[in-house]
């Protein structure tokens, strides 16, 4: 259950942003995860739900951004998509690879009025 | 109405403090290694052989992450080691906060190796760096040889996977070649260390394997 400390780490820094810009009231944070996190999208809406009664957000909405992962090769090159439990080249069957996308966790943007 | 875009990382705060964390101990030389596990897997019995195998050759301190009590800081002190327990408090992992908290009141320049006992949780540990050097995974034969299908992350993110408890192999159902498998399928770099903690049981590879680093990263003395 640590999405209830990633979600204050969420309304940190929307309730920042919105004040700073001069505004009162959030109605949309949108969010991005990556699959090879281990966050779970039901807890984070209920972490989401629980937190924002009585404040500036108390009727926000929340969109989640989920991305796959993607990897290169570090032997032969080849970039692919792949699920998280396979991340071999699928081109050359190297196991030596990077992990390009799939660890994010960000808030990319919120409304306010 | 306004549409603010902010592109910021959620554990910025967490991986600023663990960058941090990871500065100090550059400097100091010493390593630090995050161990990772289910509660009962066998983390203070492993983190108790290590100590046993490396006390003559190294200076070593622990820090305990656990929800409460300071059970665990006890038992590593009272083998003459020194303990920073850790209590979260209900939380279910450790944060770099924590470890930066653990790391003021321990002489790092005096140590060569320090190792993190995190909370027994093989989700929430994964998602967070404390600025260690490592991460090292422990799963224990009792808990079954499909544990790496169910909680995928926690193995791929470990440079190291220690299976513990192999002395109770003949009691327990675990298929070997199934759970090796399924590691290989998903962190094919990591090595996999078959130990018994409590009787020492191929400990050994495990601890050439930690002290290699450990070697690395320490200073030359002048």
């Amino acid at each position: 259950m640590h999405e209830m400390s990633i979600m204050e780490s969420v309304f940190d820094n929307a309730y920042e942003a919105c004040k700073s810009s001069g505004y009162t009231t959030i109605t949309r944070i949108e969010l991005t995860f990556g699959e090879m996190t281990e966050i779970s999208e039901d807890s984070l809406r209920f972490a989401f739900d629980a937190l924002k009664e009585g404040g500036p957000a108390a009727n926000a909405e929340l969109a989640i951004n989920v991305l796959a992962p993607r990897s290169q090769c570090l032997e032969c090159g080849a970039e692919y998509d792949h699920d998280r439990f396979s991340v071999k080249c699928p081109e050359c069957g190297s196991v030596i690879t990077k992990l390009l996308q799939g660890r994010e966790m960000q808030i990319d943007a919120v409304e306010v009025e | 109405m306004a549409h603010l875009d902010l592109e910021k990382p959620l554990l910025e705060r967490n991986d600023r403090l663990a960058a941090e964390n990871k500065k100090l101990t550059d400097d100091a030389g010493v390593f630090m290694v995050d161990l990772m596990a289910s509660p009962g897997a066998g983390k203070t019995s492993t983190i108790l052989a290590t100590i046993e195998a490396l006390r003559e050759s190294y200076r070593i301190a622990v820090i305990e992450g656990d929800i409460a009590s300071d059970v665990d800081s006890q038992t590593i002190k009272s083998k003459g080691i020194t303990a920073v327990q850790i209590n979260t408090g209900g939380a279910c992992h450790l944060e770099s906060d924590m470890i930066a908290r653990a790391l003021g009141v321990l002489d790092v320049e005096a140590l060569d190796l320090i190792i993190i006992e995190n909370v027994g949780n093989l989700v929430c540990p994964t998602d967070f760096y404390l600025g260690e050097d490592a991460k090292v995974m422990i799963l224990s034969v009792p808990e079954g040889d499909d544990k790496p299908l169910k909680y995928p992350g926690i193995f791929q993110i470990s440079d190291a996977i220690i299976l513990n408890k192999v002395d109770t192999t003949p009691v327990f159902d675990f298929d070997r070649e199934a759970f090796l498998s399924s590691v290989q399928g998903l962190n094919p770099t990591a090595p996999v260390f078959e130990i018994a903690a409590t009787t020492g049981q191929g400990v050994e590879s495990w601890i050439d394997w930690l002290t290699a680093r450990v070697d690395k990263k320490k200073k030359p003395l002048r």
